[in-house]
C-alpha cells in the first residue's frame, strides 16, 4: 500500500522535471564523431579507394555481413565489389578496428530504415565516399613495399632504393 | 630411438633426426625457416636455437642450432629456456627488420609461416627505424608471382628449385643484405615445378599468379582432398573453393606419392572447371551451337530416343570409375567400350597384364626415390609424368646418401651430404630416343628409337639372366651399353624399371617386364612401373570394354552414348565421321564443350571432379577418392546420377537409381572382384569423427550473410551432398587424427601455413596419422615371371620417307588442362622437331589422318636422319601414335603464302 502511494509519488514529481524528449525527426540529437553507425569506405588523401581487399574486416566481423573480393590494376589491390548486409551488422565497430588502411569507418548515422530488407545490402557504390573520412592523410601505399602506379620501389616511407643486384660492393 | 629431455619432459625421439624434428615430432612449438622436411637442414637462418646441457649437473648449457644437432641418447635440451627464446626473438627481429608492412596486400598473408613464427617468438613490436632494402620484380611467367621485397633470405626457393629439381634459372644474387633470388632477368621459370615455390617459400616472395587474380585467404576458402587428373600419376590434392569458383590447386601429403611436391601441371591445370567452355545446362546442338534445354526435356528426348533402338556406350579414361561402371551396366558389357582407341586400348591392357603377371612390384614414387639402380626405357617421363620424374631426380641422392653413411654425416645434413656426393655416379640409366629432362641427371643417357631401345631391353634382360631370350644383330655399342646397364641394376639391391606408352610400342613394355623377371630369377626384388596415357587408363583396363575400333562395328543404328569422352582426339577426322555418323543418334555426357559434344543429339551436363566425389585408379593401380568442393547449381550432377535418371527417362529397369554414391561403390565392390577394394579407398559419407561429420570449411570464414546478399538477403540452408562425407559448413570435426583422405586443409593453433603438416604426421616424413591414402588394386604376382620373345627388328630409317615420334610434353599435349588459361600460356607453340640439318625459319608440310598441316620445322641434331617429332595433340587433334609420313620442308625463302593450320 506504502509502496504504491510512493510511486504515484514520484510519478508526479516527474510532473516537474526537465522534459528529456528530443522532438526527433523535427530536432536531431547530438552524437559524437566516433559514433558507431553507418559505415563507410573512405578514400586516401590522393583521392583513391583506400580499402585494399585484405579481408580483415570482414574476418573480425562477429556476424559475418561484410563480403568483398580482391582485385588488382597496376600493383594496387581494391574490393572488386564490396558487400555489407546491414541488416545483420550489429555496429559493433569490429571492422574499423581491425583495417591496416583506415578505409572503412563507422559515422554517426543511424537513420537507415528500409521498407524492404534487401535494400539494407549496400554494395561498394552505396559505400564508398569521397573523402578520406576521421583520418586525414594516412595512406596505407606510402608505408607499404608494393609498387604503384607514382610509387616505385625504394618510395615509400623509410625504405632504401632498390638493390643493383650486380654490384658486388659490400 | 633415444630418449632425450625436453624442458624436463622425457621423450622418445628418432635418433637418425636431428633436434628439431625431435622437438616438432613431441608437439613443440620451435620456429624454423631454412629446414624443410624433404630438403634437410642447412643452418642458415639460426631461427631454430635452443639449449642444450652436457649432462644433468649442467645448468648454463650452451645455444645449439635444433636443426643442425643430431639426436643423441639421454640429449638434454631446452625449447623454453630464457635466452634460447631470447635469442630466437632476436633473430626473427633482425629478419624482419627489411620485412615491408604488405601483409594486407600479401596473398601469403593468414597461412604464412613467417607470420607464425613471428608470433610463435612473441616479437611483435618493431623497434628498427632506419630505412629498409628494397628490390625490384621480376616475371616469372603466369604461374608465380615475385615481391622480392618479402624475402628473408632462408635459401629454400633455390635449395628446392636447384638442388632438388635441377632448375637451372633461378639463383642467388649479390650478397649480405642485398642478396637476391630470381632469374638473371625476368622471364618464365624454366622447370615444370616451378609452383613448388610457393609452398616451399616460408614468406610471401613467390605466390600463386593465377590464385591472386581469383584471391581469396585461406581462412575463408572451403577445401577438399582430390586427386589430380591430369596425368596418371595420381597425385594427392587439396582444392579450394569460394563463391562456387575453384580458386586453386595445393600439394596433399601422401607419403607413398607425391609427398610434399606437385608438378606445375597439377597445380595450375584446374582453370578449366571455372571456365566459359564448361557446359551448364542440358542442351540441343541446333546449327553447330550449343542451345540450352530444360534437364527433364533433354531427358524425354532421350527417352524417345532410346526405346527406339540399342545402346551402345563409350566410357573414358578421364572419367571416375564411377561414371563409367554406371554406363557399362546401362548399356550392357558387351556394348561398352573403354573409350580408348587402337593402339593405345591394347598397349594399357598389355601393361596391366604384364604388371598383375609379373614378378616385380609395382613401385610407389617414394620407393622411385629411393632406388639404388633404375633404368627408363623408351619413356620421356619428365613430360609424360612429369611428378615421378621429380622422384627419380632423386635417385641421384641414394649415392650421395652412400657416401654420407661412409662419412659418416646424416642424411638430413643436406649440404655436407651433397658436398660428399658431388663425386659420385648415379645409379640412373635413360634411354629414349629423344633428350629428355632427366639425362642430366643420368649415368648414361643412350639415345636410341623405340625398337632399338626395346632391342636394347631384351638383351639387358639376357645380360642379367640366360634364359632371357637373346637379341641378334645388336651393334658393339649397343651390346656395351646393354652389359654396363645389366651391371648396373644387378648391383642395385632394389633396381627400379620405368617404360610407358609414349611411343606406342608392345616391345618396350615387354623388354621392360623381361628385365624384370631376369632380376628376379637373379635374386633381386626389382620394382617397375609403366607410366599411362590418362587419370583413369587403369581403371578403365581393369574394368574392361571394347576398344573405339571394336565398338565401331556395333554403332550402326544405335543410339551411342559417349561419356566425358572427345573422341575428336582419339580418331582421325574419318574414323571420327563414320562411328558418329553410322550411330542412328549420339548423346554426349561431358562437364565441358568439345568437338563431340558438338556432334551430338543431346548433352547432358556432367560434375567435373571438384563437384562430385569418384574413384580414379593410378597408373601405380592405386584406387583414390576424389572429394566434391563446389555444390554446383542443377541441373549439374554426377554422370552416373545422369545415367540412372537415363535409364528411368527410357524405362530400362536394370539401373535402378542409386540414392547415394556409397550404394554404387558397394555394388561396384560386389559385381566386379578386381574393384573389391574401392570402397577402401576413403571413408564413406557417413564417417564421423568424434560423432560429427568432418568440416571443410574454416572456423574463421567469413561473409557468411553476406555473400550472396545481393541476389537474395534471406539465409539459405548449406548445400549438403548425400555423397560426400565433408560437411559443406565451418560445421563439425577436424583433427590431426582425421583420415589422409578426409584432409580439407592443414591448420593447427598457431600453425597457418601448410608446414602445418608436420602435426598430421605420425613422424616428419612418415605415415599420416589418420591413415593411408588410396588402396592398391593390383600388384605383382610373384614368383620368376616369363620371358616374352617378341623381340622387334632394328629401326630403319626409309627412303623417302620420316618417322614421326609424338613429343610428349608437360604442358601442351593434356586435353583438360589446355583448357585452363595458365597452361595454355605456359604451352609453347607446336613445332616439329626434324632430324638432321633443317634451315632456320623453315616450315614442314605434312599429312596427318587425312589432313595436311604446315608447321614451323626445327632442326634437332639429337635425333638421326629420318626421324622427327611432333606433339601429339598440337598439330593433328587425333594423331598421337608413331607414324611413316613423308615431309616436305619449305625453305624460309618459300614461306610467303604458306599460312599455318596450327
Ligand atoms: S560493425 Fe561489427 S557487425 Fe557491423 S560490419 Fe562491422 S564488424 Fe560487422
Ligand atoms: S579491413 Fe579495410 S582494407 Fe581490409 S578489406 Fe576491410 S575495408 Fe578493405
Ligand atoms: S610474407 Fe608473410 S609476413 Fe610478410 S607480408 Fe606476406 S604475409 Fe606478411
Ligand atoms: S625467396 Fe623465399 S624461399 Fe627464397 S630465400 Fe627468400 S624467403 Fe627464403
Ligand atoms: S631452421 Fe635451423 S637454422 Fe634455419
Amino acid at each position: 500500500m506504502l509502496g504504491i502511494i510512493r510511486t504515484i509519488w514520484m510519478t508526479f514529481l516527474h510532473m516537474f522535471h526537465r522534459n528529456e524528449t528530443v522532438q526527433y525527426p523535427d530536432v536531431k540529437p547530438y552524437l559524437s564523431p566516433r559514433y558507431r553507425g553507418r559505415i563507410v569506405l573512405t578514400r586516401d588523401p590522393g583521392g583513391e579507394e583506400r580499402c585494399v581487399a585484405c579481408n580483415l574486416c570482414a574476418a573480425a566481423c562477429p556476424v559475418d555481413c561484410i563480403s568483398l573480393q580482391k582485385g588488382e590494376r597496376e600493383g594496387r589491390w581494391y574490393p572488386e565489389f564490396f558487400q555489407i548486409n546491414f541488416s545483420r551488422c550489429i555496429f559493433c565497430g569490429f571492422c574499423e578496428e581491425a583495417c591496416p588502411t583506415y578505409a572503412i569507418q563507422l559515422t554517426p548515422d543511424f537513420e537507415m530504415s528500409e521498407y524492404v530488407r534487401q535494400n539494407l545490402v549496400y554494395e561498394k557504390e552505396d559505400l564508398l565516399i569521397s573523402g578520406p573520412g576521421k583520418v586525414h592523410d594516412y595512406s596505407f601505399y606510402n608505408v607499404s613495399g608494393l609498387k604503384i602506379p607514382g610509387k616505385n620501389k625504394g618510395e615509400a616511407e623509410n625504405e632504401a632504393k632498390p638493390v643493383d643486384i650486380h654490384a658486388l660492393m659490400p | 630411438m633415444a630418449k632425450i629431455v625436453i624442458d624436463g619432459r622425457e621423450v622418445e625421439a628418432r635418433s637418425d633426426v636431428n633436434l628439431l624434428q625431435a622437438c616438432l615430432e613431441a608437439g613443440e612449438d620451435l620456429p624454423y625457416f631454412c629446414w624443410h622436411p624433404e630438403l634437410g637442414s642447412v643452418g642458415a637462418c639460426r631461427q631454430c636455437a635452443v639449449k642444450q646441457y652436457a649432462n644433468a649437473e649442467d645448468t648454463r648449457g650452451r645455444i645449439v642450432m635444433a636443426c643442425m644437432t643430431p639426436v643423441t641418447e639421454g640429449a638434454i635440451i631446452s625449447v623454453e629456456d630464457p635466452e634460447a627464446k631470447e635469442f630466437r626473438g632476436e633473430v626473427v627481429e633482425w629478419l624482419m627488420t627489411n620485412h615491408p608492412h604488405d601483409c594486407p596486400v600479401c596473398e601469403e598473408g593468414g597461412e604464412c609461416h613467417l607470420q607464425d613464427m613471428t608470433v610463435m617468438t612473441g616479437h611483435r613490436e618493431r623497434r628498427y627505424r632506419f630505412d629498409k632494402r628494397t628490390h625490384n620484380n621480376q616475371d616469372l611467367g603466369p604461374f608465380v608471382k615475385h615481391e622480392m621485397n618479402r624475402c628473408i633470405a632462408c635459401y629454400r626457393c633455390v635449395r628446392f628449385y636447384r638442388d632438388y629439381a635441377g632448375g637451372q634459372d633461378l639463383g642467388v644474387f649479390a650478397s649480405h643484405n642485398n642478396v637476391y633470388f630470381g632469374r638473371h632477368e625476368s622471364g618464365t621459370l624454366e622447370s615444370p615445378f616451378s609452383g613448388n615455390l610457393i609452398e616451399v617459400c616460408p614468406t610471401g616472395v613467390f605466390t600463386d599468379k593465377p590464385f591472386s587474380k581469383m584471391y581469396s585467404r585461406k581462412w575463408d576458402m572451403r577445401g577438399a582432398p582430390s586427386v589430380c587428373s591430369n596425368c596418371a600419376t595420381g597425385c594427392n590434392t587439396i582444392i579450394n573453393e569460394r563463391a562456387g569458383k575453384v580458386r586453386r590447386t595445393l600439394n596433399r601429403y601422401n607419403d607413398e606419392v607425391n609427398r610434399y611436391f606437385l608438378c606445375d601441371r597439377g597445380r595450375f591445370g584446374h582453370g578449366w572447371v571455372n571456365a566459359p567452355t564448361r557446359l551448364r545446362s542440358a542442351g540441343y546442338v541446333i546449327n553447330g551451337d550449343m542451345t540450352p534445354v530444360p534437364a527433364q526435356a533433354a531427358l524425354d528426348h532421350f527417352g524417345k530416343i532410346a526405346a527406339s533402338g540399342r545402346l551402345v556406350g563409350i566410357g573414358s579414361p578421364r572419367a571416375s570409375l564411377e561414371s563409367n561402371y554406371a554406363l557399362r551396366k546401362l548399356v550392357g558389357a558387351g556394348n561398352f567400350s573403354t573409350g580408348m582407341a587402337e593402339p593405345e586400348h591394347s598397349l594399357v591392357k598389355l601393361a596391366v597384364s604384364l604388371l598383375a603377371a609379373g614378378p616385380a612390384r609395382i613401385a610407389t614414387m617414394h620407393e622411385m626415390e629411393q632406388a639404388d639402380g633404375a633404368l627408363i626405357l623408351g619413356e620421356d617421363v619428365s613430360a609424360t609424368s612429369p611428378r615421378m620424374s621429380l622422384a627419380l631426380r632423386q635417385i641421384k641422392r641414394t649415392a650421395f646418401n652412400k657416401a654420407a653413411d661412409q662419412a659418416r654425416v646424416p642424411h638430413w645434413m643436406d649440404a655436407s651430404v651433397r658436398t660428399l656426393g658431388q663425386d659420385t655416379i648415379s645409379p640412373l640409366f635413360v634411354v629414349s630416343p629423344t633428350v629428355t629432362d632427366l639425362d642430366g641427371f643420368a649415368q648414361d643417357a643412350i639415345r636410341a628409337m623405340p625398337e632399338d631401345a626395346a632391342r636394347l631391353g631384351f638383351a639387358i634382360a639376357h645380360r642379367i639372366d640366360a634364359s632371357a631370350p637373346d637379341v641378334a644383330g645388336l651393334s658393339e655399342a649397343e651390346a656395351a651399353s646393354a652389359s654396363r646397364i645389366a651391371e648396373g641394376l644387378l648391383a642395385a639391391e632394389k633396381p627400379l624399371l620405368v617404360s610407358g606408352l609414349q611411343y606406342a610400342s608392345a616391345a618396350l613394355l615387354q623388354a621392360t617386364a623381361n628385365i624384370a623377371s631376369a632380376l628376379a630369377a637373379r635374386g633381386k626384388t626389382p620394382l617397375i612401373s609403366f607410366v599411362l596415357p590418362e587419370a583413369n587408363s587403369m581403371g578403365l583396363a581393369l574394368m574392361g570394354g571394347l576398344s573405339l575400333d571394336e565398338i565401331a562395328a556395333q554403332t550402326a543404328d544405335a543410339t551411342l552414348i559417349v561419356l566425358e569422352n572427345d573422341l575428336s582426339r582419339r580418331l582421325d577426322g574419318a574414323q571420327f565421321e563414320a562411328l558418329v555418323g553410322s550411330a542412328a543418334s549420339l548423346v554426349v555426357l561431358d562437364h565441358s564443350v568439345t568437338p563431340t559434344a558438338i556432334r551430338s543429339q543431346v548433352t547432358f551436363p556432367s560434375a567435373a571432379y571438384s563437384e562430385t566425389d569418384g574413384t580414379l585408379v593410378s597408373a601405380e593401380g592405386r584406387a583414390q577418392r576424389f572429394l566434391q568442393v563446389v555444390y554446383p547449381d542443377a541441373p549439374l550432377q554426377a554422370g552416373w546420377r545422369w545415367i540412372a535418371d537415363m535409364a528411368q527417362a527410357a524405362g530400362l529397369s536394370h539401373v535402378q537409381p542409386w540414392a547415394r554414391l556409397d550404394d554404387l561403390i558397394a555394388e561396384i565392390a560386389a559385381t566386379m572382384p578386381v574393384f573389391a577394394r574401392i570402397p577402401e579407398a576413403a571413408p564413406a559419407a557417413d564417417y564421423e569423427l568424434e560423432g560429427t561429420p568432418l568440416r571443410s570449411q574454416t572456423h574463421r570464414v567469413s561473409g557468411r550473410t553476406a555473400i550472396r546478399a545481393n541476389i537474395s538477403v534471406r539465409d539459405i540452408p548449406p548445400p549438403s551432398s548425400p555423397d560426400t562425407p565433408l560437411h559443406s559448413t565451418m560445421e563439425g570435426s577436424y583433427s590431426t587424427d582425421m583420415p589422409g583422405t578426409l584432409i580439407p586443409f592443414y591448420q593447427v593453433p598457431g600453425w597457418n601455413s601448410e608446414q602445418s603438416l608436420n602435426r598430421f604426421q605420425q613422424e616428419i616424413g612418415g605415415k599420416m596419422r589418420g591413415g593411408d591414402c588410396g588402396v592398391r588394386l593390383i600388384d605383382a604376382a610373384g614368383g620368376s615371371g616369363t620371358f616374352s620373345s617378341g623381340i622387334p627388328e632394328a629401326f630403319r630409317a626409309r627412303a623417302g620417307q620420316v618417322m614421326l615420334l609424338p613429343e610428349a610434353r608437360v604442358f601442351g599435349t593434356d586435353e583438360m588442362s589446355m583448357m585452363a588459361q595458365p597452361i595454355a600460356d605456359r604451352a609453347a607453340p607446336a613445332v616439329v622437331r626434324v632430324g638432321g640439318t633443317v634451315a632456320e625459319g623453315a616450315r614442314v608440310r605434312l599429312s596427318l589422318g587425312g589432313e595436311i598441316f604446315t608447321v614451323d620445322a626445327v632442326s634437332d641434331p639429337s635425333l638421326p636422319e629420318g626421324v622427327a617429332t611432333c606433339p601429339p595433340h598440337m598439330v593433328s587433334r587425333s594423331w598421337s601414335v608413331p607414324e611413316w609420313v613423308s615431309l616436305e620442308i619449305t625453305a624460309p625463302a618459300e614461306r610467303v603464302g604458306t599460312e599455318s593450320a596450327v
